[in-house]
């Protein structure tokens, strides 16, 4: 058993004078559900489309299970991919889909008989094998394309965007299959997508990526929890973090962060070093961890200017520190514009930022 | 309730409160002979005639004998329909030595029109192929130098042919006809299947590729059964265009291998004897039929073709 089913190493990717990927590292463990979240034109999909060898490297080398692959042809790379247009043959039934690779590769009727028949009822996709892609819903053609990959029984999956041509109702249901998936075959999956929800929801393991550059890659909760720099923090979270630019200060031995003359103390966060006075930083809070009209150490006086009621929670734009923040409070709990309310800080929570290297410290 | 009810009763409905009453109501009323219509409908019906009056004439004419055609009502219809001039010119009109009518030369267009059809659409949808989807070094100088090749004028490379030609001692042949319409297809032919594949999507392609398919495995079993339209299209382009050549036909070939349009043009054109106008014509609309039977079939194959091909993803 190897411990890392896919290595990426010092990969570098330029057409002509745009460089796309620059000395990339990344290692997938054996079994793991690894997302790769980014904007569009971050690089993402350009790294699959590396691993899975659609794409030539200009540098650099890739693994899969030890073996280095990096001339190797797609197919002989032990891997299935999943792509966001389906990209299923539309003259082909879909059960002439599911066996094409396996025809390709000159299988027994018998094998791919066998295989086609697991994979469609692990999808269940039996009554659709007869039909053509033309005849199938967004989510049905989803499916078999993830079934054509499931077919070739290989080690690694690449999915490119899957659920992105998909409507909000489907892409949460097939969110949850492909998790399912993912639990019963244990195969290595790497999942490209731009939506944080199925980032956070899927992985194991997020790799943040920014031009071409992997900013974090971690566990989701600690992607989440403790983003290793401003870009990560902002990206991560809908309504996105709070910031809040200011100064460290010293009040006679207590660490705080200056904001516009409010003192914000430090006692709580969980900082990695000293903080030396007078150094510029960004203090990073998410909506849900500021309170509102509750017991705290430090209470700040805000007046809300915008209520957002979401169903289960109710959203808050106030102002506070001449800047408008947002606050995640339950549901139930209603607030009119203009009225004043006292706020307080999580610290253990917050994240703060060097101002200029944008840095988590 | 009440007023689901009262739907159904008219006298009801107009005294309820809640509808207006009065004014129009539904699908405006258009008079046929409105000013607009009569403009529209006018300049179509002309410019319809103005082209349709031509065959018309073609047609009347070549079933009059000549005796009626003296008489110089080239508009009137036959008062005597007689199919003779249609045998006299496919079976026994004279060009030059030979007196055996368009039937010759039909002939030989249909053996230069068939080759050079299926082997420039053949080569061209590859080499589209190729372009488009495999980015091998130097496709764009090929491309550029490709689609140069389109815009230098015939007339300049005629003469360099022929000598190429006459050193491979094809000259004068079917088969150096053959290959002189292939090569000059290929530029317009292999940018319409470049086009054509790279407006296909693309992942259907890489799809294809980690399906652990080939080079011709792609091109016949995935691209080839999707790009029934623009084998089509190709196909009209180069039967009307090699159909109708006359330049090509008359500098590559000996009068033995003539194509059709040569030929008309020798019957036509023939100073010797009366000129027998109904003979003219009925050589004329049969050298014009082929092509004008291909835009008939292949209009409709076309249409059913795209629609067919609707499938996107």
């Amino acid at each position: 058993m190897t411990i890392n089913s896919v290595s990426v190493r010092d990969l570098s990717l330029s057409f002509g004078a745009v460089t796309v990927l620059e000395t990339l590292n990344l290692d997938v463990k054996d079994g793991e559900f690894l997302v790769l979240l980014g904007s569009s034109g971050c690089g993402k999909s350009t790294l699959l489309n590396c691993i899975a060898g659609l794409l030539d490297v200009s540098d650099g080398q890739i693994f899969i299970k030890d073996k280095n692959v990096t001339w190797e042809e797609p197919k002989d790379r032990g891997i299935g991919m999943v792509f966001q247009s389906y990209a299923l043959y539309p003259q082909m039934t879909v059960e002439g889909n599911l066996s094409f690779g396996l025809k390709v590769a000159k299988l027994s009727q018998a094998e791919i008989d066998k295989r086609v028949a697991r994979a469609a009822e692990i999808l269940q996709i039996q009554p659709l094998l007869k039909r053509k892609p033309s005849e199938l819903s967004g989510g049905q053609r989803q499916r078999v394309a993830i079934g054509r990959a499931l077919v070739r029984d290989v080690d690694v999956f690449l999915f490119d965007e899957p659920l992105s041509n998909l409507d909000a109702k489907l892409r949460s249901e097939l969110r949850v299959e492909i998790k399912r998936l993912h639990q019963s075959l244990k195969n290595t999956m790497i999942y490209v997508t731009h939506d944080q929800i199925e980032a956070l929801t899927l992985a194991d393991r997020i790799a943040v990526m920014k031009s071409g550059v992997i900013q974090q890659l971690a566990d989701p909760m600690t992607i989440y929890n403790f983003p290793e720099n401003l870009f990560v923090a902002g990206f991560i979270g809908s309504p996105s973090m709070n910031f809040f630019r200011g100064e460290i200060k010293d009040r006679g031995g207590r660490k705080v962060v200056e904001i516009n003359g409010v003192d914000f103390s430090m006692d709580a966060y969980p900082t990695r070093g000293p903080l030396e006075a007078g150094r510029k930083v960004v203090l990073g809070v998410r909506p849900e961890h500021v309170r509102v009209d509750e017991p705290g150490e430090e209470i700040h006086a805000a007046v809300v200017d915008i209520e957002e009621p979401m169903g289960a929670d109710n959203l808050l734009w106030l102002k506070l520190a001449g800047q408008t923040i947002s606050v995640r409070i339950a549901g139930a709990r209603r607030y009119a514009p203009g009225k004043a309310v006292k706020l307080s800080f999580d610290m253990s929570m917050a994240s703060v930022f060097d101002a200029a290297t944008e840095n988590r410290i | 309730m009440a007023e689901v009810v009262t739907l159904n009763n008219p006298s009801a409905k107009v005294s309820s409160a809640t509808k207006p009453v009065a004014g129009p109501r539904g699908k405006k009323p258009r008079p046929l002979l409105s000013p607009r219509n009569i403009m529209i409908y006018g300049a179509l019906l002309f410019a319809a005639a103005y082209y349709l009056l031509p065959l018309y004439v073609m047609v009347v004419t070549s079933l009059k004998g000549m005796p009626e055609i003296r008489l110089g009502n080239i508009f009137s219809p036959p008062l005597e329909i007689t199919f003779e001039p249609w045998v006299k010119a496919w079976a026994t009109a004279c060009t030059g030595l030979n007196c055996d009518g368009l039937s010759r030369g039909f002939w030989n267009s249909v053996r230069i029109t068939i080759p050079s059809t299926v082997i420039s659409i053949a080569i061209a949808s590859i080499n589209g192929y190729a372009l488009a989807n495999w980015r091998f070094k130097g496709a764009d100088l090929f491309f550029t130098i490709l689609i140069v090749g389109a815009f230098i004028p015939y007339q300049v490379m005629i003469y360099p042919i022929v000598i190429v030609l006459r050193e491979m001692g094809l000259y004068g042949s079917l088969t150096g006809l053959i290959i002189v319409h292939t090569i000059f297809g290929m530029p317009i032919l292999t940018l319409l299947f470049r086009n054509y594949f790279t407006a296909l999507p693309e992942e259907l392609f890489k799809a294809a590729r980690v399906d652990g398919a080939g080079f011709w495995t792609i091109y016949f079993k995935i691209m080839l059964p999707m790009s029934l339209p623009i084998f089509v299209v190709a196909m009209i382009l180069q039967v009307t265009g090699i159909w109708n050549d006359f330049l090509f036909g008359v500098v590559f070939t000996r009068p033995e291998y003539y194509p059709m349009t040569v030929q008309l043009n020798n019957i036509v054109n023939s100073v010797q004897g009366v000129k027998e106008y109904n003979v003219n014509m009925a050589a004329t609309i049969l050298t014009g039929a082929v092509p004008l039977i291909v835009y008939f079939v292949s209009g409709r194959l076309f249409v059913r073709g795209i629609a067919a091909g609707a499938v996107k993803g």
